[in-house]
């Protein structure tokens, strides 16, 4: 008897000390890190795209949405309750009365509406006006035609009425720090570009340019007992291999892991257990031109992507350390269909495609690259023997990312390889290859085909979201079946997240963009 | 002395404006845009305006017309990204960089210099094929694996050092950026002050001072060190401007904020008022730097005073 009672306290006592070992901790710092760059681009979040400036936004700022890891979908952050009415079209936001900016002022709809008008400034090119564009009246605004945005309008302090200009979930288009809700009266001066002041869980202390931004926890944050840091730093890290050292040393919290680093941490014994990836909402692939004369037969495309050999570039060259792409929408899309297989190699049925078009030489075209180690120079080059298999000549004409995003948005290429984001809004995703797309917003590929089009039209009309999904399916398979690219992959996103660091969530938008409030440190951290 | 520093800053001038011209000239002509660099999608209309409110739609002649009277007055101009005066921008990096640049230096000039020396005292000694093997190490060795290597040993395995970033600007961040930015010239101080020693030593008044009875040591003291200095501060002089390029590499590698790395962000998102700004800024400390080198040239050898 004394033997099963003392099994039993004996179990008691470890369930206690495993649940308190889970109960966030209160205190410490954070110290993550930004990878993709020597810098922050601007601490004005409204215009830079760059992911690596929504590390430091996603604690400093927030927007009406926010993206749910757990659930793969943004949900309300600023607004409490939305009341769809008008047909799916108007959509009535109840604000937060408890957010309050760094500088003590409580958020009102003056806030959200001043925002997005500034967003909408038609001569800064605010990378955040793809999105408030589906707002009625936002595009006249853009355009100079008017002032305000017609679409938005305040019902009362904490209330905001948005017409949209077609059926959509806002959710998609307002959670990225892009849409970020300022102050009006404080984001309207010179000095706010110095010392930002957000709705986030953390506010501004620091920025050493070229170095670090740190952020200390805002006690006012509207989430009861968030955030559980007293403070953030992000650390500019460009070099993989320097980021590998530092985290070895414990000097930062979280590292970014490109393929190399990712084959060392998995046969690392003492690092394998820090590895967090995720299937994130990129699609690389090749662009091909429909207006280069080849490119113009369905059957040339075909013959590319059964010419190549993904599954070996995806292994060797990129070291496992991408999914390989069934088709556009990637596998944490709410739309990807899982029963869909990829092209296979078959460079037989290449040669075969490439004759019945009329290309049994086959021919020669122009590839335009950046340097990118994953959807770059390493990739064009292994790709090349493989096309030459079936005839077919790459000549690389290499370019600077910078300029090859000019390129795509102009169609001054033959082909190009190049990663864009294809979610988390499917809808979105493939309304890019709408033949009403135009080539500069994100229709790269020129891609006009009627059918899609009808399919994509009935998605957006679609009430029923699974009646939505299934049609979304249909246009995908529809995107499988013309090939306008090579399908390369979904890139894998990997993070080494020190054993400390508790709450990271498994973000397919973008692995380093964290809900910060969410994090904690237990004591074992060396920055408690 | 006076009119000698004139003269020299009059001569600048055209180099000052040459590099002006050919960087606005350059930027006028890469592909890509401050606008492409901010957004994807941007309206063609918003673009146009866009360029329009930067002055980006007016001929190259017009820009740089209006750019040259703005620097007359001491005006950088304005980043297209951050809206920051681009004097500002520079400023918060000027400090980081000079401390690396100087640390790396002084680290250079005392080990270098005097590693070569020696050597020279003893040619074809132990010391001598020892500095000799470290001076062709040090100019052979490239500054990133350099720089991951003390990393390794000073943060990871020794535990003395941090292996990254500013912190508070002190000496415990700065050693490891600096010794992995200096050991290039050192290697090249040791090599240059070992050959200029090596020909001194053999040169006719040495060897008339010698005969007149003088002390080895004040030989040495006297007519030799004094000799190679000049050959060495031409060394310094333009290896100071090599620095300045080269540091790009370690303040990247070590998170370290200076004007190497702001130059290379502003040329990757096209803010070309910031590259404008920051080259001429590392065009002038270099030109001021050898000006200064070679007043101290007059001061080492009264006979090219005033050259």
């Amino acid at each position: 008897m004394l033997r099963k009672i003392a099994i039993v306290a004996g179990l008691g006592l470890a369930l206690a000390a495993s649940a308190e070992a889970q109960t966030p901790r209160k205190g410490g710092t954070i110290r993550m890190t930004a990878p993709y760059g020597s810098s922050f681009t601007s601490l004005d979040i409204h215009t830079t795209q760059r992911a690596q400036d929504e590390i430091y936004a996603k604690a400093l700022h927030r927007s009406l949405y926010i993206w749910n890891s757990a659930e793969g979908r943004p949900v309300l952050e600023l607004a409490k309750e939305d009341v769809v009415s008008g047909g799916g079209l108007v959509h009535t936001f109840k604000l937060r009365d408890d957010a309050y900016f760094h500088n003590g002022r409580k958020m009102t709809a003056d806030d959200v509406i001043w925002s997005f008008t500034r967003i909408m400034d038609g001569t800064k090119a605010f990378p955040g006006a793809r999105f408030v564009r589906v707002i009625e009246g936002a595009a006249a605004v853009e355009k100079g035609q008017a002032k305000e945005i017609s679409g938005l309008k305040k019902i009362d302090d904490f209330t905001v009425e948005m017409k949209l200009t077609e059926k959509v979930d806002p959710g998609f288009y307002f959670f990225t720090a892009l849409t970020s809700i300022y102050p009006a009266d404080e984001g309207a001066k010179e000095s706010f570009i110095q010392k930002p002041i957000g709705l986030g869980p953390f506010k501004f202390v620091e920025h050493v340019p070229g170095s670090r931004i740190v952020l200390e926890r805002w006690d006012r944050f509207y989430k009861p007992g968030k955030p559980y840091a007293d403070k953030v730093v992000v650390s500019i890290m460009a070099e993989a291999a320097a980021r590998d050292v530092a985290f070895r040393n414990k000097e930062i919290d979280t590292s970014v892991l490109g393929p190399a680093q990712y084959v060392a941490y998995q046969s690392d014994a003492n690092l394998k257990g820090t590895i967090v990836e995720v299937a994130e909402v990129f699609t690389r692939y090749m662009g091909m031109n429909p207006s280069f004369k080849p490119f113009t037969d369905k059957r040339v495309r075909q013959a590319i992507n059964y010419a190549i050999d993904t599954d070996l570039i995806i292994n060797k060259l990129v070291k496992g350390k991408a999914y390989r792409a069934t088709s556009w929408l990637p596998l944490t899309s709410p739309a990807y269909d899982k029963a869909m297989k990829p092209y296979p190699f078959d460079p037989a049925k290449a040669k075969q495609l490439l004759t019945e078009a009329g290309y049994p030489n086959g021919f020669e075209f122009e590839w335009t690259t950046s340097q990118n180690e994953s959807w770059g120079l390493p990739i064009v080059s292994a790709v090349i023997p493989m096309l030459d298999k079936v005839g077919i000549k790459a000549k690389v004409k290499q370019v600077e990312t910078a300029v090859l995003a000019e390129v795509v948005r102009s169609g001054d290429y033959q082909a190009f390889i190049y990663s864009q984001q294809s979610g988390p809004d499917p809808q979105a995703a493939l309304k890019c290859f709408h033949s009403a797309t135009p080539q500069s917003a994100c229709n790269y590929m020129n891609f006009k085909n009627a059918e899609f089009d009808k399919i994509v039209d009935a998605a957006g009309q679609a009430d029923a979201p699974e009646q939505r999904v299934a049609l979304l399916q249909k246009a995908n398979a529809l995107l499988y079946e013309e090939a306008p690219v090579w399908f390369f992959n979904y890139n894998k996103a990997v993070m080494a997240v020190q054993p400390w660091l508790k709450g990271v969530q498994q973000n397919a938008t973008e692995l380093t963009h964290q809900n910060v409030e969410d994090l904690w440190v237990d004591e074992t951290s060396p920055a408690k | 002395m006076l009119s000698f520093l004139i003269r020299r800053l009059l001569q600048s001038i055209p180099t000052v404006l040459a590099v002006v011209l050919l960087v606005f000239v350059l930027f006028s002509v890469v592909p890509g845009s401050i606008v492409s660099s901010m957004s994807d999608d941007a309206d063609p209309q918003v673009e146009l305006r866009m360029k329009k409110q930067l002055g980006l739609d007016d001929p190259v002649y017009v820009r740089f017309g209006s750019y040259i009277a703005k620097l007359a007055t001491g005006d950088f101009g304005t980043s297209f990204r951050t809206r920051e005066p681009v004097i500002t921008m520079i400023a918060k990096r000027a400090w980081p960089t000079l401390q690396l640049i100087f640390t790396a230096m002084a680290f250079a000039i005392v080990i270098g210099v005097p590693l070569g020396f020696v050597a020279a005292l003893r040619p074809g000694g132990l010391v001598d094929t020892l500095a000799m093997v470290v001076a062709v190490s040090g100019l052979s060795i490239a500054k990133f694996w350099l720089g991951l290597v003390l990393m390794y040993l000073f943060a990871l395995k020794l535990g003395w050092l941090p292996s990254f970033g500013y912190g508070d600007g002190g000496l415990k961040y700065l050693l490891l950026p600096a010794v992995t930015l200096g050991v290039s010239p050192m290697a090249l101080f040791a090599r240059t002050t070992r050959a200029a020693v090596l020909e001194i030593m053999t040169a006719d008044f040495v060897r008339t001072a010698r005969s007149k009875g003088m002390s080895e040591t004040r030989v040495v003291k006297w007519h030799v060190m004094r000799n190679a200095l000049v050959i060495i501060l031409t060394t310094v002089g333009l290896q100071f401007g090599g620095l300045m390029g080269q540091a790009v590499v370690v303040e990247k590698l070590f998170s370290w904020p200076g004007i190497g790395s702001l130059l290379v962000d502003s040329v990757l998102q096209r803010d070309i008022p910031a590259v404008q700004g920051s080259i001429l800024v590392v065009v002038l400390a270099f030109l001021a730097i050898n000006l200064l080198i070679d007043v101290l040239y007059g001061v080492i050898d009264p006979r090219i005073r005033y050259a």
